[in-house]
């Protein structure tokens, strides 16, 4: 029993990882107003990247697929904050775009018969003390260094979202331009870094699944991530707390079916999976039904400002 | 809002740069795929061949998947007219799907014929009250639809997941998918030899009235108004905007679910988890292609179908990745998105007539 809760527990964060890495991006370039629905796209270049980078070492693997992640957010950023396009169409074509492009430079690469692509993955880092600390220790404490990375870019987000004047400015960004425009700032500039800081983190969260995970590409292997990270934002409530804690949850659901197979358990683990997104509409419902909702005002907004431009 | 409006003369400017632009990006495309060394040529001509080189490639491919994407794009073009950004018709048409599915295997022996129009009746119920969740959540707490649906659509998923493999299973409980359905339940051949059916007539019937209803009835002039300016329908027109708002998302997700029921009735004759290939988000590509103009969403869903079914062929026979499709897809419309934007733009400066040179009003 203790064994599959353990397994359970290290596969719930394992399976976090890369949701959190995509969600943390996605959530400051939402506090700036911009809901990018080019994130699934942004994770599989990422994917790919990680893939090209990885022939030197994995550290070259992360960095190429940082880049990555961040040309295809930058595309996004070009089209939809630059010339504000609409966000969800422009989005919806850089997914589009990028799932395309992967699938058909990974052909142009390594050649259409499909060898199967194997890479040196990241190795599991056990920290000596604190992995020793029942359950929570090995699932906490006995992973690949990139979920470490987590523990510390939450908080920093955190401090710098709600501590300093730039992120004062990105959250007056996302709720009133043009109030943050008076104030001295330009929104546009605000929103184009923010997108690209999500751009980096997706490219991290598909990096993830290559280099912590699977040890190979394949098509479409972002496996709409990318989706499961915007609702994640929506979960967690636009904080850097609640995203790590929603990607727990998220995380969770998925382990849950290693956790019955382990156990052989014959229940129907579709209820589980699906739980995240009741959880998540019904948590939207009664944050709004209190008046208190957490969405940033301006999300999504195409007109920057109420008046002048179009 | 003006009903009727003045015709602009035509600007090749921003359109003739865009020209270029793609074909820059095909001639790119086209060498990226010769150096990984595949034939360029023996691709493109797999494309034509699959989509329009032959009546069977036309019935039996193009015209069969433009019929759910026919459908499912009406769904995405009625919902955007209203200003309800439903990007919820995947996880719709898979309930109208399971539904479908289900009424199928349960009435079939007793009904006959007649089970048909109960199945497509109830994929469009199921799809309606699908979409009424998210049409619920805006209009009582205000929750972006953008999220909700998207949320929906993996519910939907799971949902589908959930009765393949328990309630829908097929009898011998093995393969995780429904029983197929017996002849009576399933659409008719158009014509005898090919795999089109007659959901392809049922969704450019669809469309027509779509776009009549748009053009010529109070209720699409509405529907309009509140699509463009909700606070000026209000004052301007006393439109009730949440009653509108409510019904053009249930009419949505209706087509969304027809969309999956003819799917189940006239393709696969039966539900399993991977029976959409992304239909519901192609049909985003549809719409928009089409300028949310319903008639052209015929054209448009043709156009994608095509595109879908050659790059199918270009897979087997040219061993060019089918995901290329979806580049091409991309390119469209993220011109399309920039044509708009430039010709609002120059609306902004001159103070033109916005729904016009959106492209939009005038069909």
């Amino acid at each position: 029993m203790s064994g599959a809760v353990d397994l359970f527990a290290a596969a719930a964060v394992r399976s976090a990882t890369p949701l959190a890495l995509a969600a943390l991006g996605e959530m400051v370039a939402e506090r700036a107003g911009v809901i990018n629905l080019g994130l699934e796209g942004v994770i599989i270049a990422g994917a790919l990247g990680a893939a090209v980078g990885a022939s030197s070492g994995v550290a070259a693997g992360f960095t190429v697929a940082a880049l990555a992640g961040a040309a295809v957010a930058g595309v996004f950023a070009l089209f939809a904050v630059r010339i504000r396009t609409d966000q969800i169409i422009t989005g919806t074509a850089v997914t589009l775009l990028a799932l395309g492009l992967t699938a058909t430079l990974y052909v142009a690469l390594y050649g259409a018969a499909g060898v199967a692509l194997t890479l040196p993955t990241q190795a599991v880092l056990t920290i000596p003390v604190l992995a020793r600390i029942p359950v929570l220790g090995p699932a906490f404490f006995a992973q690949p260094p990139i979920t470490y990375f987590l523990y510390v870019a939450v908080p920093v987000v955190w401090w710098w979202l709600y501590r300093t004047h730039a992120g004062l400015m990105l959250r007056a960004t996302g709720e009133h331009p043009e109030a943050a425009l008076v104030a001295g700032g330009s929104p546009v500039r605000v929103q184009g870094w923010a997108v690209l800081f999500g751009g980096v983190m997706g490219g991290l969260s598909g990096g993830s699944l290559v280099l912590a995970q699977v040890g190979t590409f394949a098509e479409g292997m972002s496996a709409g991530r990318g989706y499961i990270a915007i609702a994640i934002v929506a979960f967690g409530r636009w904080h850097p707390i609640g995203v790590a804690v929603a990607a727990l949850v998220f995380g969770a659901a998925s382990a849950l079916q290693y956790l019955f197979q382990a156990m052989g358990w014959n229940a129907p683990y579709q209820i589980f999976l699906a739980l995240p997104y009741a959880l998540t509409l019904a948590a939207l419902a009664i944050a709004a039904a209190r008046g208190r909702t957490a969405a940033p005002a301006a999300l999504g907004r195409r007109q920057l400002l109420a008046e002048g431009e179009v | 809002m003006p009903v009727d409006s003045t015709r602009r003369p035509f600007r090749p400017g921003p359109a003739l740069r865009l020209a270029v632009a793609a074909l820059v990006l095909c001639v790119a495309l086209a060498v990226l795929l010769r150096l990984s060394g595949l034939d360029v040529g023996r691709a493109v001509a797999a494309l034509w061949r699959g989509s329009f080189g032959s009546a069977d490639a036309l019935l039996s491919s193009t015209l069969v998947r433009a019929s759910t994407l026919i459908l499912a794009g009406l769904a995405v073009a009625i919902a955007f007219r209203a200003g309800i950004l439903n990007i919820g018709a995947e996880g719709q048409l898979l309930v109208g799907a399971a539904a479908a599915a289900a009424v199928g295997g349960a009435i079939a022996a007793s009904f006959g014929r007649a089970t048909l129009i109960a199945e497509l009746a109830g994929g469009a119920a199921a799809g309606a009250a699908w979409a009424w969740i998210a049409a619920m959540l805006r209009r009582r707490f205000g929750v972006l639809e953008v999220i909700s649906t998207l949320m929906l659509n993996f519910l939907a998923l799971y949902v589908v997941s959930y009765l393949v493999r328990g309630p829908l299973q097929e009898p011998l409980g093995i393969y995780p998918q429904t029983a197929s359905l017996p002849d009576v339940a399933r659409l008719p051949a158009l014509f005898s030899g090919t795999r089109l059916h007659w959901g392809f007539p049922i969704a450019v019937a669809c469309a027509v009235a779509a776009w009549a209803f748009l053009r010529y009835t109070a209720g699409g002039f509405r529907l309009r108004a509140v699509g463009m300016n909700p606070s000026a329908a209000w004052s301007a027109g006393l439109i009730d905007v949440p009653g509108v708002t409510t019904r053009a998302f249930l009419v949505s997700g209706a087509l969304a679910g027809l969309a999956g029921a003819i799917e189940v009735t006239g393709v696969s004759f039966a539900l399993y988890e991977n029976l959409s290939p992304g239909y519901g988000y192609s049909a985003i590509a549809v719409a928009l292609l089409a300028r949310l103009n319903p008639a052209l969403v015929i054209v448009t869903g043709i156009l994608l179908g095509a595109l879908e079914a050659g790059g199918s062929a270009m897979q087997r026979d040219a061993s060019v990745p089918s995901a290329l499709v979806s580049v091409l897809e991309a390119l469209l419309l993220i011109g399309v998105i920039v044509l708009e934007r430039t010709a609002l733009r120059r609306v902004a400066a001159t103070g033109g007539d916005v729904e016009e040179a959106m492209g939009v009003a005038a069909p």
